[in-house]
This record gives structure tokens, sequence and C-alpha cells, in this order.
């Protein structure tokens, strides 16, 4: 396989082009070869101009009487695509609404398929994608031998959003006829209810499962109301119920996008936690275990157990 | 009623590991095996529709993998599971989430679950592909990152929550027989019981190979998968400045990292 056709599947949803499209775009830039993006959703013309950014060959539409994500439209839609672009590689974006269709797909067509990667390039003609290994811990370089098509599911915030303006060919692609199963509702917002807007703190003392039981949390919340800092958490303490839900950072909680200084404690840093953190500039994660992967995105890191330099700050602080 | 739970035993690495000599893997020496975290969840799931439904709800626990796996599965019967099915050959070494699912598929065709739970993804190698590699070469509806489940044992639907991103889930309407990926936090996972566990010695793990499946050697293993491992390697190291010394002396850093802040 050489260098060859790029599709990129954009993702909108409730009307909106979600931002890590243009992010797949820029990827698929990277990666080198002539791209086609297309978006599939009711009113996708509305969506032509917002995809029509440098680096971009070719945009088909694909009008769908649903307006909202189903996995079987998106499917049959993806699959049509590919019949008609003839690309090499598929990149779709590696997010809650791929995770519904993308394995299925690949199934289906036989192609080669690697899930929430990272890195992809060209070695020697080949098709070489990066991912991670054993929670993060190593990466995993894999390739697809005598596979035409490839479908990548490519992890978020990797690229910047791709930029510039650009006059792509605009046509459109009618859905195939596709018999659907399931029928998506009302979308339910997380809401914080009289508690604080996490999205809105500049200064965010978080704590994950090092913090071992509820009866430990009330330590660190005088600690951060101490420091003058916003209590979050990581995933499993929300789970637990230790915190409400509306104060976890990460993909499936909210993303601390005012955030100036993050003290991470206790938080090994799964990949769908730095979803949340990891652009902040200033972060500091404690933790036991040196090889922690928060050490790889924080700016200063302390191996040590969490109590103890909590009291240590605490006594520093008062 | 039955509803089949897909498990998988996942590695986790030992402190200090090292790569295999042929640069795919790491030493199996240095991998710590366990019930992967979300299939407590989904097997959880299981046991409340199983415990809440007047009539008899069967729950089998199915893993693709060697006889290690076993003692997972024997995890999964300790917390209330009825039965459990094993699937091994050696040429399944080195198969990728399609290939476990095309397995997987066929013990569903010969169990024909009225549900197939599976998690949504594995801590250890995160493919997030098994579960609806299954539901599309089972053509069986399907939902992803499902956070609640409302269903009525012997209905015809169900009534669930997918996680979005952001805090934010949506309500969605799906035809069963289903297959569903399920996502952590969906309910409080038990711990087995001492009876649970002295019960689980005596429930049947059943051992399937690929003549039972009515699969052929050439259709699983690495050849057969989608994907292929060129080479694994510890990336290099993060860009973290080390705070070193006593916990006061690092505490005092920390203390000032934050003054600046705040000063700034």
């Amino acid at each position: 396989m050489t260098m060859s056709k790029i599709l990129v599947v954009a993702e909108q949803r409730r009307g909106e082009l979600r931002p890590v499209s243009l992010e797949l775009i820029a990827a698929a830039q990277a990666l080198g070869g002539s791209v086609t993006v297309a978006i599939v959703g009711a009113h996708v013309d509305a969506f032509v101009p917002a995809l029509s950014v440098a680096g971009v060959d070719e945009i088909i539409t694909v009008p769908s009487p649903f307006a909202e994500f189903n996995p079987e439209v998106q499917q049959a839609a993806v699959s049509a695509l590919i019949d008609r672009v003839q690309p090499g590689v598929v990149l779709l974006a590696h997010t809650v609404d791929t995770l519904a269709y993308a394995a299925a797909l690949a199934s289906a067509g036989n192609y080669g398929f690697a899930t929430d990667v990272f890195k992809a390039e060209y070695d020697a003609g080949e098709l070489v994608a990066t991912r991670g290994g054993y929670s993060q811990k190593v990466n995993v370089e894999v390739d697809f031998p005598g596979k035409a098509v490839v479908v990548l599911t490519f992890r978020a915030a990797v690229f910047k959003p791709a930029e510039g303006s650009a006059s792509p060919a605009v046509s459109s692609l009618a859905l195939p006829a596709v018999a659907t199963t399931s029928t998506p509702g009302d979308y339910i917002e997380l809401s914080s209810g009289n508690d604080i807007d996490i999205t809105t703190s500049e200064f965010i003392l978080s704590v994950g499962r090092g913090v071992g039981e509820e009866a430990n949390i009330q330590q660190f919340r005088e600690l951060a109301d101490l420091a003058g800092a916003t209590l979050c958490c990581s995933r499993p303490i929300a789970d637990s119920g230790w915190l409400p839900k509306s104060r976890q950072v990460g993909q499936s909680g909210k993303v601390a996008s005012s955030c100036g200084l993050y003290l991470a404690l206790g938080i090994s840093g799964a990949i769908q936690h730095l979803a949340g953190m990891k652009h902040v500039s200033t972060i500091v994660a404690v933790n036991t275990d040196p090889e922690a992967s928060i050490f790889s995105v924080a700016k200063y890191g302390i191996v040590g157990d969490i109590f103890e330099i909590g009291e240590a700050l605490r006594e520093q602080l008062a | 009623m039955k509803i089949l739970v897909a498990v998988k035993q996942v590695a986790a690495l030992d402190e200090d590991f090292e790569i295999r000599a042929d640069g795919l893997d790491v030493e199996e020496d240095f991998l710590l095996f366990d019930l992967n975290e979300w299939d407590d969840y989904s097997l959880e799931e299981a046991m409340k529709i199983k415990e809440a439904s007047s009539s008899e709800v069967e729950v089998v626990v199915v893993s693709v993998g060697p006889e290690r796996v076993d003692e997972s599965l024997r995890k999964c019967l300790a917390k209330g599971a009825d039965r459990a099915i094993r699937v091994w050959d050696d040429a399944v070494e080195g198969s990728d989430p399609v290939v476990i699912g095309k397995l997987l598929t066929a013990v569903i065709k010969k169990e024909a679950p009225d549900l197939v739970f599976a998690g949504v993804q594995s801590s250890d190698h995160a493919y997030a592909a098994t579960g609806i590699s299954i539901a599309g070469q089972l053509g069986w509806p399907h939902a992803a990152v499902v956070n609640a489940l409302e269903y009525t044992p012997g209905a015809n639907k169900a009534g669930l929550k997918r996680e979005l991103e952001g805090g934010v889930s949506q309500a969605v309407d799906i035809q069963c027989p289903a297959v569903l990926t399920i996502q952590l936090g969906i309910n409080t996972p038990r711990y087995a019981s001492l009876r649970g566990i002295k019960q689980a010695a005596a429930k049947p793990i059943d051992l399937l190979g690929l003549a039972d499946l009515g699969i052929a050697a050439d259709s699983v293993g690495a050849g057969a998968s989608l994907s292929r491992v060129r080479r694994m390697y510890i990336p290099p190291k993060g860009r973290a400045e080390m705070i070193e010394g006593s916990a006061q002396e690092q505490a005092a850093r920390l203390a000032e990292i934050i003054r600046e802040f705040k000063g700034a």
C-alpha cells in the first residue's frame, strides 16, 4: 500500500459539528494523500462551510432522515462511502458514537482495523498505526498486511484542529436502505445542581483511586478549601458516589477548561481522565507508582504517598 | 430467558517488566491476570435482572482464553453466574478482537440468549471492539457504552441510556435480542460471598474447541486478524520534572507552586 485516498468521517450531534472532526482532517493531512470528508445526518449541507478547511479535496454529504446518530444508519452510510470513494484509509474519531459501529463495519467489510490510534504513518509504503497497550504503559505498532482498506479510530486531542479555508468539490451520496432496530431519544444533561460548575475553576485539586476509601475524602476537601482549590475527582471516585458526578474530570465527565493549576493526587492517569485535563498548563501529580502515566502529562511530579504529602502541604498552607 | 455475558481475563504489568525477545509482547512472567474491570459491571447487570425476575433467568459467562482463564470464570460463578463456557485452541493465540468476536458469535448462536452483555473495553488493551464486532457478525441490534438499562425478561425491547462525552447521556429504545456494551458505574458490582465461592466450585465450566464451534483453524489467530502487531515498545518517559526530597521538602515546593500560581 502506498499513500492513497483518505476518507475522513466527520461527526455531528444535535446539529453541531463535533470539533474532533477537524482534528481528524489534520491527522489525514499529516498522513498524506487526497482527503475526502464525509458527513451523515439531517441538514448536512449546513456543515459544508465548517468542513471546507485547508487540505480537504472533496466533501461528500449523506443526507439522512435520521437526525441523530444511529449505529445501523452510520454503518450503512460509511460502508457505501467506502464503496464509492475506494479509500486506502478511513479515519473515524475514537468516540462513543464510533464505538457503536466501527467494529461491526470492519468485521463486515473484512477491512484492516485498529482502534484508539494516536499515530499513523507509512513505513516503506506500508501503513503503520500506533496505539497503547497494557493501560498505556507500552506502545504497540500494528500493520495490516493484504488489506486494501484500513479503518482507524483515531484518538481525540492528538492533532490540533485543521484551519484555513479551501474550496473542495461537494457532492452527495444517497443513504442506502437500512432497517433500524433502535430509536434514539432525549439527551440527558448532567446537572451540577447547586454545586460549582468545575469547567469555570482555575485551580483544581483532584483525587483518584489512591484516596482509598470514602472517609478519606474529607481531609482532601479541607485541603482544597485551605488551598483555595476546587475539589474534583477521577471516574472511580464518582462511580463510587464519594463525590458527585458533576465533579468528575474526564471524557465522560467535565473538561477542566478554565484550569491553570491541576493537582492530581492518587490519579494514575487513564486516557479518559487525561482527556479532561492534559491541556492544563501546570499539572502536579502525586502518585506512589513512579510508572503512572499521569507523570507523562504532568509538569511536576512527586513519587509519594498522597496522605503524607497532603498533611505536609496542609502544614505549609496553614 | 438467558443472558450471556462475554468476559475477558486481562493482564496488568508488573512494576518491572520486559518486552519479549521477539519484540511483539511483554514476557508472560511479568503479567498479572485478573477479570476485566468492566466485566464486573456487565455481570452485575445480568445478576440484577436475574434477581428481579419472577421467571427463571439463566446467566452464562463466556470467555476465550487458555486454562488460566478458568480462575476468572470461577470468580464470575462465585458472584452468581449459573455456568461458564471457555473457548480455546492453541490456534487462537494472537487473535484480534474481531476474531475473538467470531468465536463468541459461534457460542451465542449455539446458546441463543435473549441478551448479550460485554464490557465497553478491556483495561489492558482497550480495543473497545469485541462486543460490537459480535453484534455485527450476528446482525443483532446493538448499543455501546450503556450506563443505564431497563429490561423485563421476555420483553421484545429494552430502554437504555448510552453515556456520551461531556457528562451527557442519551435515552435509546432498542429491540431484543440485543448486544449491549456495558459501562463502568452502571451499578455497584458485588463481591463474591463465601457461600458463592463454595457454590462456584460445583458449577460447570464447559470447554469448547474450534471443532465444537465449526470454525476452521485458519480462520482464527494472528493470520485471520484485521491487524498484526509489528512491534511493542516502552514509550519515552514523560516530561514531568520530579520534585525530590523529604515529604516536607516536596510539600514546601508544592506550596510554592500554588502561591506562584495564585500570585500570577
